[in-house]
């Protein structure tokens, strides 16, 4: 019994957290994404980037169940295509939408609670909002605001505690570099990666490609809805191909 | 002053049926963006549901006003599922379009049912006290005070509760609640569900005060309704309230001191150039961009 406990304990950091088998998606007669597989392991972060219309957004949107997807997406083993959103963030996947999806009539406060709408575990909920207050200090001091009164950094800060709220293993991540000011993006990559510290996957789609690759663990590169590389992040980050499309 | 202050009473009467009714068009309307044209007959679905509760199941007053309540939000469920859902990607005027034929179709079903006009009996022994010239009835009380807790409790809902952030939050961005693990469908149903139910309530107090009732009594109210929420600012829960109070107060007093041929003549003008003032109504904002 012991040892087969520790098996299992030291397998988990390797365990397949979401895996992704031939996801394709349609629109109309343009199939965006044309059968794409990739894996996140527990405690990992991991970079899908490539060019605008390469299909990133249109994965993160399937894997969230708000576009109809062939293929098979499975989390902890799992399949979970064919259940609804509001299942999918139970099950403990968030997202953090493309432009931050702030709800701009609802304060902050309310963009966060929205979030816990099927937890009942109130205590925890209010340790989770301490932490991200910590997280985000300045979340704590514009609570009362309404959302659409933030700035894009803090926007972009609120759609990232408010999926932190739902208490998920693994955060999708639409473009949270895009729009903003190069100190606030290493900002918020650096509060990524404390978030990764504390054991949440995630995967991170991005057109600053250097940057999100340099974080995360392995990438995958995505051209027209094909994945065309992957590697670790810092062997797709010197990769000429990489160089050579998103340095000019 | 006497008659003033009767005129008031009446006023208040009657707005808080508009101001009822209305909260159905601008709930509706704030979480799917649509006009539920369906709503005026569906609030006169309630005062035939109160007529049949009162004669043929032969209930009291509040087991009568809950059946006419609870059956509104049946049918309103019912409307949004089967009519409403499957067109939601759809272009705004499809849904319009669907929802005037809805209402036709209620019209149409109550006419067969009901071919004449019906007389709701009493549901309240209702007494009348009479201070200082001014005649005030219990159920004219009734249907004001009754009213008034419907649109506190509901402003309490969409302001306080879950269910109400997930409505505010649905009717900014359906998809972005859908991805936060809101069940969006069945928020949007609930939706319809409250406002039929406020609807039937007004059908039910509506059949009391006014007792004689046909399938297309619907029509008018529900218009005047929707030209309160309107007024109020659509998709503003407590501009639909101002809106049917405001509504009720100019009708009544226009009625009172000018022939009452004038009545929607001036009533319809006062508010056309109270919306050419604030063209989004009066508690209306602009929808600001969505970054």
């Amino acid at each position: 019994m012991t040892s087969n406990s520790q098996i299992n304990k030291s397998t988990r950091l390797t365990d397949i957290l979401l895996e992704v088998r031939d996801l394709r998606v349609r629109y109309g007669h343009i199939e965006a994404v044309q059968g794409i597989s990739f894996k996140i392991l527990a405690g990992e972060i991991v970079a899908l980037v490539g060019a605008n219309g390469a299909g990133k957004s249109s994965i993160l949107r399937a894997i969230s169940g708000i576009l109809p997807f062939g293929g098979e997406v499975l989390f902890e083993g799992q399949p979970i295509q064919r259940l609804g959103s509001a299942a999918i963030v139970a099950l403990g996947i968030a997202q953090v939408p493309e432009g931050r999806g702030i709800f701009g009539t609802l304060t902050v406060k309310e963009n966060l609670r929205l979030a816990t709408w099927n937890r009942r575990d109130r205590r925890a909920i209010t340790a989770n909002l301490r932490h991200v207050f910590d997280l985000f200090p300045r979340l704590a001091e514009r609570q009362r605001q309404l959302g659409g009164t933030l700035s894009g950094g803090e926007q972009q800060m609120l759609a990232i505690a408010r999926a932190l709220m739902t208490r998920a293993k693994l955060l999708l991540l639409d473009e949270p570099s895009m729009g903003l000011a190069p100190m606030l993006v290493h900002e918020i990559f650096r509060i990524l990666k404390d978030i990764n510290r504390t054991g949440t996957s995630l995967l991170l789609v991005e057109q600053n490609a250097l940057m999100a690759l340099k974080a995360a663990s392995r990438g995958y590169v995505l051209e027209t809805g094909r994945i065309v590389l992957h590697g670790t992040g810092r062997e797709l980050a010197d990769h000429p191909r990489v160089k050579e499309a998103y340095l000019g | 002053m006497a008659y003033l202050f009767q005129q008031i009473l009446n006023a208040l009467q009657l707005g808080s049926i508009y101001a009822l009714i209305a909260l159905g068009y601008t709930m509706v309307y704030g979480i799917m963006t649509m006009i539920n044209f369906a709503h005026g007959d569906i609030f006169m679905v309630g005062a035939f549901l109160c007529f049949v509760a009162a004669t043929v199941l032969g209930l009291s007053f509040i087991p009568a006003l809950l059946f006419s309540m609870l059956g509104c939000a049946l049918l309103g469920v019912v409307i949004e599922r089967l009519a409403y859902k499957p067109l939601r990607e759809a272009p705004r005027v499809s849904a319009v379009i669907t929802a005037l034929g809805v209402g036709l179709m209620l019209e149409h079903l109550t006419l067969v049912f009901s071919p004449y006009p019906r007389h709701v009996p009493a549901l309240w022994s209702s007494a009348s006290w009479h201070v200082g010239g001014v005649t005030l009835s219990s159920l004219q009380v009734l249907i004001i005070v009754l009213s008034v807790l419907l649109m506190v409790f509901l402003d309490w809902l969409v302001r306080r509760t879950m269910l109400g952030l997930a409505i505010r939050a649905i009717s900014w961005d359906r998809t972005v609640a859908a991805i936060m693990g809101v069940p969006v469908d069945a928020v949007i149903s609930l939706t319809f569900a409250i406002g039929a139910s406020l609807g039937g309530a007004a059908g039910f107090l509506y059949a009391l005060a006014y007792p004689v009732i046909d399938p297309y009594m619907g029509v008018i109210v529900g218009w005047k309704a929707f030209i309160a929420a309107v007024v109020g600012g659509i998709g503003n829960i407590r501009g639909a309230m101002l809106g049917g109070f405001i509504l009720g107060a100019v009708e009544i007093l226009v009625a009172a001191f000018l022939p009452s041929t004038y009545r929607d003549l001036i009533a319809f003008a006062l508010l056309f150039i109270l919306l050419i003032c604030k063209p989004y109504g009066i508690l209306g904002q602009p929808r600001p961009q969505k970054v």
